[in-house]
């Protein structure tokens, strides 16, 4: 908090650039000078899939952090752009993918999965707490029966595949250091815009209703259209990830957006953190670092590689354990722990 | 024993790589589906494999195998995120899986863009794999779901006399391959299919289905699997049905024929087929049935060797015949190790087996009837033994492709598919 409030104090002062934490300079040249570094595997499976989750869970994280809506229809509106991508653009299932050129396909994709994330939060809002996670685990389940069931438009069980990033400007997307400078833009941006709209009236406006919605309907404001609005954004945040994550596996079936990756996002959400617009993308590389190495970890120590989905419950239950708001809240804890001073008091900044 | 052979395989591989010997080892990537519905059917596969490491002494071409396992949880993502760990960053020179029909197909894909490893599958089943758009670098020894279903269809026509059948499967690409077999045998002999149900994948409830099915046809085709086969015929017996069974392949294998409960005796003197069989006379097949019961205790495998275990054995099977043929020697790129898994006919446990131009298998198909033993388990009966069924079942390429692609509505029944 104190971070934010210094930022505030000296945006009047400094050009914008100035205005960039050293921190992240830092982060920013380490992740622009990766592909020189790591390998083929590291940068499209482990940061390319993780910038992607990362998105998602970023989605999830707004609407979670900021608005105090946990949605669990995010990786379902990732799927639906996924799909969409699929049907209008180009795939290997020629007698249902229309093959309209990419200036079309992503703009509807982006444009059909926003506005049914938009519906399903226009159902959602006027639910609170359990019963919203009720209604959007509906919503998820009722689209994963449903592209598995019609053939007609989803092509049921087995989904498309061959769903490849048009070759822009004369690249190959898919390759894996065009992939990482791809998602990572993306990653960057929907970042920054969520970091822009958290400040802006309107973010604020969504915290203010998170924290008593009774009182800021009062002062004037209307509740359901800023909610409805919040889930607008994050729908149009998935669908940017659904469509990444199409194209990294170039294929999406019903399985992409299932009950398991539903769940999955909000693990990643919260392993990583809702306090910072960072704690889904760390939450996102732990989960999949876990999901690639656990397996190897085991057989490493001499145990029985079959169980690495316990090593994976484990660590996520570690990380909940020790810490109530996830990788975060356990980067606060020791920051404030650094920060205190033994003479003087026994807390950091609160009293 | 399957977890302990399965650390001191590696930790084995572990030491023999830092002993420092002549040879590099041999890096191998094994996949399969260890998290999910099909996790019976990955530590299936893996007993497989350990039996085939275990029979050729961890060695091929004179190379010590160190392995890789990965998992996945059926799904095609899944499936290529676990291959590609495999290849990119364990760097293995031999891929050897995956289990399911979607997965065999997203992974002959990602094959295109491997040139410099070669994939065996494991025992996926999906038509496809290597019928449109196979790859150079991927081999199947197990044949597909449409050859599984091999001479089915003339079987229950002529011998046991059903002329009229309706179906009921699972809703997805294995399934109706299964069923595409079964008609184009069944439908050219003469037979009609009346209707064809379709379920969704892990369906519990089957009573709407029970009450649809018309009580006019001689047999019931059934294309389930696992717990939807058992729940199936749970309800179906108390619904009081009582209607002639036919059986699709994974509908009589071991994972259901040992489930617990009455509902299985329905099962007893059902017909079948499938690429392998429970009592088949065959010496090669007795001593490998031996080989599966004593290398496992039984809680820890099923009665029989189930599809998996055969499959994942006789891919690796083939790779080690074809190194020690090479004599372990990959530095042409792998050239001479492809031209030989192409041509060589594999003596299998279920059968000789070799590779068509698509390197697919062209192997031996059992019609088989459940029986129940003398200690009251339920085993498959050899009936018969059909040789050499290539994919397209014996018809003229140019006429089986006409067919189409297996769908919920393809083949058409027709008695001439001229």
């Amino acid at each position: 908090m104190t971070m934010i409030s210094e930022m505030e104090k000296n945006r009047q002062e400094r050009s914008w650039l100035e205005k960039i934490p050293a921190a992240y300079w830092i982060l920013g040249i380490l992740l622009l000078i990766m592909p020189g570094v790591a390998g083929d595997f590291i940068l499209f499976q482990i940061f390319g899939w993780g910038f992607i989750l990362g998105i998602i869970a970023l989605s999830l994280m707004f609407l979670a952090g900021y608005g105090g809506m946990v949605s669990l229809v995010q990786m379902t509106v990732a799927g639906s752009a996924g799909y969409m991508i699929a049907i209008f653009g180009v795939s290997a299932i020629e007698n249902i993918s229309l093959g309209w050129p990419w200036y079309l396909a992503i703009p509807l994709a982006l444009a059909i999965a926003t506005l049914f994330g938009t519906l399903a939060g226009w159902l959602a809002v006027r639910t609170e707490g359990i019963y919203t996670i009720m209604i959007t685990l509906a919503i998820a389940s009722a689209f994963f029966y449903f592209t598995r069931q019609n053939y007609v438009i989803f092509n049921g069980f087995s989904g498309f595949n061959g769903v490849l990033p048009p070759n822009l400007f004369g690249v190959d997307w898919r390759q894996p250091a065009a992939f990482y400078y791809l998602t990572l833009f993306w990653a960057v941006l929907a970042y920054g815009t969520v970091i822009y709209v958290s400040r802006s009236p309107f973010g604020l406006v969504l915290q203010g209703i998170r924290d008593n919605p009774r009182r800021m309907s009062a002062l004037g404001y209307n509740v359901v259209a800023h909610r409805v609005a919040a889930y607008a954004f994050a729908a149009f945040l998935a669908a940017i990830g659904g469509i990444l994550l199409t194209w990294q596996s170039a294929q999406i079936s019903p399985g992409t957006a299932g009950i398991g990756p539903v769940i999955d996002i909000l693990v990643i959400t919260v392993i990583g953190g809702m306090r910072h617009p960072i704690g889904p993308f760390i939450g996102a590389l732990i989960y999949v670092v876990l999901k690639t190495f656990a397996l190897d970890a085991l057989v490493a120590i001499g145990l029985s590689g079959e169980r690495f989905q316990l090593l994976i419950g484990i660590g996520f239950l570690a990380i909940v354990f020790w810490s109530s708001d996830g990788v975060l809240g356990i980067w606060n804890h020791w920051q404030q722990a650094r920060k205190r001073d033994p003479l003087l008091d026994r807390g950091g900044s609160t009293p | 024993m399957n977890s302990k052979l399965l650390t001191s395989a590696a930790f084995a591989a572990t030491l023999a790589a830092s002993a420092a010997t002549a040879q590099d080892p041999l890096k191998l990537g094994f996949v399969a589906t260890f998290e999910g519905t099909y996790t019976l059917m990955g530590e299936e596969s893996l007993r497989g494999f350990e039996m085939a490491l275990d029979e050729i002494g961890q060695t091929a071409g004179g190379r010590p195998i160190e392995y890789v396992v990965a998992s996945s949880d059926a799904s095609p993502d899944s499936a290529v995120r676990a291959v590609r760990k495999l290849v990119e960053q364990d760097g293995v020179d031999i891929v050897i899986g995956p289990v399911s029909g979607s997965e065999g197909i997203a992974i002959r894909d990602y094959s295109k863009t491997q040139p410099g490893v070669t994939f065996i599958n494991g025992i996926s089943g999906a038509q496809s794999t290597t019928y449109q758009n196979p790859s150079d670098n991927f081999f199947r020894y197990n044949t597909d779901g449409a050859q599984w279903s091999a001479g089915l269809g003339e079987y229950v026509f002529n011998e046991k006399g059903y002329k009229t059948v309706a179906t009921i499967g699972e809703d997805y690409s294995f399934i109706y391959t299964q069923v595409f077999g079964f008609a184009l045998g069944f439908c050219q002999a003469g037979g009609e299919i009346t209707e064809r149900h379709w379920v969704p994948l892990g369906t519990k409830d089957f009573g709407s289905i029970i009450a649809a099915l018309p009580d006019d046809v001689d047999a019931i085709y059934l294309g389930l699997g696992g717990g939807d086969a058992v729940n199936f015929l749970n309800q179906y017996q108390q619904a009081g049905g009582e209607a002639n069974l036919i059986g699709g392949t994974i509908m009589v294998d071991p994972t259901v024929l040992s489930a617990t409960g009455s509902a299985k005796n329905a099962l007893i003197g059902v017909p079948s087929s499938a690429p392998q069989a429970d009592n088949w006379e065959n010496p090669k097949w007795q001593a490998f049935v031996k080989k599966y019961q004593d290398a496992f205790p039984p809680d820890k495998r099923f009665p029989f060797p189930a599809l998996m275990s055969v499959g994942y054995y006789n891919a690796t099977m083939a790779m080690s015949q074809c190194m020690d043929q090479i004599g372990g020697d990959l530095s042409d790129g792998h050239a001479a190790l492809r031209a030989c898994l192409s041509s060589i006919e594999l003596d299998a446990p279920n059968g000789k087996i070799a590779l068509d131009e698509n390197r697919q298998a062209i192997g031996t198909n059992f019609l088989t009837e459940v029986v129940e033993m003398a200690d009251g388990t339920l085993s498959n009966q050899v009936v018969k033994v059909i040789e050499n069924v290539n994919q397209t079942l014996g018809m003229d390429p140019e006429l089986f492709a006409k067919i189409g692609t297996p769908a919920r509505d393809v083949p058409e029944c027709k008695a001439s598919y001229e």
